[in-house]
C-alpha cells in the first residue's frame, strides 16, 4: 500500500511539514494529521517510555494538539508572542518499517529557535514518524521528537511545535 | 556555591563597602501600621545578595534532596546537585536511606557519575579509591605506600551534617545545629500529610521521567509564582480557554474574587505557606472533569470511594476537594491538584535557576489512574504544558524589567494586608510570609 512512498517521497513530505511549521502555518499543518494522531516529546532522561506510565514533556492526542494550535495562534500564549522564529534542518531520513497502509520513518533534526535579544536555542534530536496513506494521501499518524540533550536545561521550554 | 571569589571583596573597596552596607539595607519593607509591604528589587539582581543567601539560607535550612521511592533496594542510587554540591541519595547495605557528598576523600573527584542505578559501591576513576555501599573506604590502590598512621576509617564518603525524611520526603541540612526536621516543617507537615494520605498503600512514589529546565530569573520569583493565584486569569488565559472548551465549568468569579472558585492563603510558619483552593480544575484523587474522558469516570469514582472508606468522609473531603500549592521554605514546591508535582530549584546566578520537576503518585495505583494523573499533569504543567511556559516567560520578563531596579526599586505586595481573618489565594499573605522569613534569615548573624 505504501510502496509508492520512496525515501525521496518521505523526505519531500517531511520538508513540506517543516516549511509549514517554520512558517507558522499551523492550521495547514493540522491538516497533515490523522484524526487519531499523537504528538510526543519524552522527558530527556526517559527517551523510551509510554506516556501512560512515564512523565513526558508533551504527550498530545489529536484534541490536545488542536488545543495547542489554538493556543499558539492566540497572542495570550505569552511565551510564543511574538512568535519565535524557527528553522528546521532535517536529515538522515530512513524508512524503518512498512506494514499495510502505514510506514515508520526516522530522521534527525536540528531546530534553531530565535527570539529578540536572546541567544539562539538549538534543539537537536531525532524524529520517529508513523505515516499512513489515507485515500491516497499521506498523513501523520504519530510523530515523536526525542531530544538528545541530557536535560532541557537552557532550552527552557518546548513552547512551539518541535 | 560562591559567586564572587571571597578575595574580590577585599580587593575592591567599592564592593567591600557595598557588602557591609547590606547589613543596614532593608530589602523587605514591612510596615503593618501603614499597611505597607514592599520588596526591594535589588534582592533579585545583586550578586552579593545571592552569595549571602547561599550562606544564610541554603547552608542553614532543611533542603529537599529527593524522595525515598527513588531508591528502594540496597545499592540503589540517584545523583543530583543540591545547593551547588554533587550528592548521592542512596540505600546502604541494609537498605537505609543515606545521602553522601559525591566527592572522593583522596583528591576530590566525583565518585559517582551516573544519573541513577544500583551500585555495589562507588569507585573514583581518578586514582581508583573505592567505597562500599555504606560509604566506607574499602579500596586504596598501592595502600602500602601510605604511612602506618593512615587510617582508612577516617576517609569514608562524607555525608551532609543532617539528613532526615518526613513521610518519604528526604531533606538535608548543611547546618549541624539545624533544629529537627519536623519542627522546621511546622504547619507544612499537615499539607504533606494530605499528599501522602491519597495513597491506599500509605506510600507515594516518584514516577519515571524528570523535567529539568533552566529559567533566566531569580529563584525567589519562582517561589512567588508557584503560589500566586493573582496571575492565573491573565497569564493563563489560553489554558482556561482550553479547559472551558473541553467542557470544564469555569464559573464567573464571585464578587470580590479574581478566581472562579474560593481559595485561601495560609502562612504555615518558618517561611512555609500554602494556597488551598476549592477545586474546579479536576483531581486524579478524586474529582472527575470532562477533560479526563467519560471512560475515566468509574475509575475516579472508585478512587473516591476507597478514600472515603479508608479515611472517613470528612478527611476524604479534606484530601480530595481542594487543590493546594505548598511552598516549603526556601525552594520546595508541592502542587497537589491537577496532579501531584514536586518541584525544586537552585540558583546558579542572580538571574538564573535550575528547576527539577517530578510527578508523584500513589504507589500501587491502577494503570488507568496513573495514565489519568500523567495526562492531567501535562495539560497545565511542565516545559510543554499549556501554562508553565507562560509562567517562565513572565518570570524572565520580570527579570528583564528589574534591570531598572535603581530607578524603580520597590515591588508592592500588600494585597489583603488590611483584612482581618481569612486571606484569599489571590491576596498576598502567603508571599509576605515567605519574604518576612527570608528577611529574618538574611539579617540573622551568619553561622
Amino acid at each position: 500500500m505504501t510502496a509508492a512512498l520512496t525515501r525521496q517521497a518521505v523526505e519531500d513530505f517531511l520538508y513540506h511539514e517543516a516549511a509549514l511549521l517554520d512558517g507558522w502555518k499551523l492550521d495547514e499543518w493540522l491538516g497533515l494529521l490523522t484524526g487519531d494522531c499523537v504528538y510526543r516529546v519524552p522527558s530527556n532522561d526517559a527517551p523510551e517510555g509510554d506516556p501512560k506510565s512515564t512523565l513526558y514533556l508533551i504527550a498530545d492526542d489529536h484534541a490536545r494538539i488542536s488545543g495547542r494550535v489554538a493556543r499558539l495562534k492566540d497572542p495570550h500564549a505569552h511565551v510564543e508572542f511574538p512568535h519565535s522564529r524557527t528553522r528546521r534542518m532535517i536529515s538522515n531520513v530512513r524508512i524503518v518499517d512498512r506494514k499495510g497502509d502505514e510506514l515508520k520513518a526516522e530522521a534527525n533534526f536540528a531546530v534553531y529557535r530565535f527570539r529578540r535579544e536572546e541567544r539562539v536555542s538549538t534543539f537537536v534530536g531525532r524524529y520517529r514518524y508513523t505515516l499512513r496513506v489515507v485515500e491516497g494521501v499521506v498523513k501523520i499518524a504519530s510523530r515523536e521528537a526525542i531530544l538528545d540533550a541530557e536535560e532541557l536545561g537552557s532550552l527552557g521550554a518546548v513552547s512551539f511545535i518541535l | 556555591m560562591v559567586f564572587l571569589p571571597t578575595e574580590w571583596r577585599f580587593r575592591s573597596p567599592r564592593i567591600l563597602a557595598h557588602y557591609e552596607a547590606m547589613d543596614d539595607f532593608r530589602y523587605v519593607l514591612n510596615d503593618p501600621d501603614r499597611l505597607d509591604f514592599r520588596v526591594n528589587r535589588a534582592a533579585m539582581v545583586d550578586a552579593l545578595v545571592l552569595e549571602r543567601e547561599m550562606r544564610r539560607i541554603f547552608d542553614v535550612c532543611w533542603i529537599y534532596v529527593g524522595h525515598a521511592s527513588e531508591v528502594r533496594e540496597p545499592g540503589d542510587f540517584v545523583t543530583r546537585t543540591i545547593c551547588g554540591r554533587p550528592v548521592i541519595l542512596c540505600r546502604d547495605s541494609e537498605a537505609r536511606l543515606r545521602v553522601f557528598l559525591n566527592v572522593c576523600r583522596h583528591r576530590g573527584a566525583v565518585v559517582c557519575r551516573e544519573r541513577s542505578g544500583n551500585a555495589k559501591g562507588y569507585q573514583c576513576f581518578y586514582h581508583g579509591w573505592s567505597y562500599d555501599r555504606d560509604g566506607c573506604l574499602d579500596g586504596v590502590p598501592g595502600a602500602s605506600s601510605y604511612p602506618a598512621s593512615f587510617d582508612r576509617r577516617e576517609f569514608g564518603l562524607a555525608s551532609p551534617p543532617r539528613v532526615a525524611d518526613y513521610r518519604g520526603f528526604v531533606f538535608l541540612s548543611f547546618d549541624p545545629d539545624a533544629r529537627p526536621l519536623g519542627d522546621y516543617l511546622a504547619g507544612a507537615k499537615e499539607y504533606l500529610d494530605l499528599v501522602v494520605d491519597q495513597s491506599p498503600t500509605g506510600e507515594m512514589e516518584i514516577i519515571r521521567g524528570t523535567q529539568e529546565y533552566a529559567i533566566r530569573a531569580n529563584w525567589k520569583l519562582l517561589v512567588e509564582n508557584s503560589f500566586d493565584d493573582y496571575h492565573l486569569m491573565s497569564t493563563h488565559k489560553t489554558w482556561l480557554d482550553y479547559m472551558k472548551k473541553s467542557g470544564v465549568q469555569i464559573p464567573r468569579p464571585p464578587k470580590g474574587h479574581v478566581m472562579p472558585a474560593h481559595g485561601v492563603g495560609r502562612a504555615l510558619g518558618n517561611g512555609h505557606a500554602v494556597i488551598d483552593n476549592e477545586n474546579f480544575r479536576g483531581r486524579p484523587v478524586a474529582k472527575w472533569i470532562p477533560l479526563y474522558g467519560e471512560d475515566a469516570k468509574p475509575e475516579i469514582e472508585r478512587i473516591r470511594s476507597e478514600l472515603e472508606a479508608r479515611l472517613g468522609p470528612e478527611r476524604a473531603g479534606r484530601v480530595a476537594d481542594t487543590n493546594r500549592n505548598l511552598v516549603v521554605f526556601p525552594n520546595l514546591v508541592v502542587n497537589d491538584g491537577s496532579s501531584v508535582t514536586i518541584r525544586t530549584f537552585h540558583p546558579t546566578a542572580p538571574d538564573r535557576m535550575e528547576v527539577t520537576a517530578w510527578a508523584l503518585g500513589p504507589r500501587g495505583e491502577s494503570a488507568k489512574a496513573r495514565a489519568i494523573r500523567l495526562d492531567s499533569f501535562l495539560t497545565f504543567y511542565g516545559p510543554g504544558g499549556f501554562a508553565t511556559p507562560d509562567d517562565v516567560e513572565a518570570l524572565e520578563s520580570v527579570q528583564k524589567g528589574l534591570a531598572s531596579h535603581r530607578e524603580v526599586p520597590w515591588s508592592v505586595m500588600t494585597r489583603g494586608i488590611d483584612k482581618e481573618g481569612e486571606q484569599l489565594n489571590t491576596d498576598e499573605l502567603h508571599l509576605r510570609e515567605f519574604w518576612i522569613h527570608w528577611d529574618r534569615c538574611m539579617r540573622a548573624e551568619a553561622p
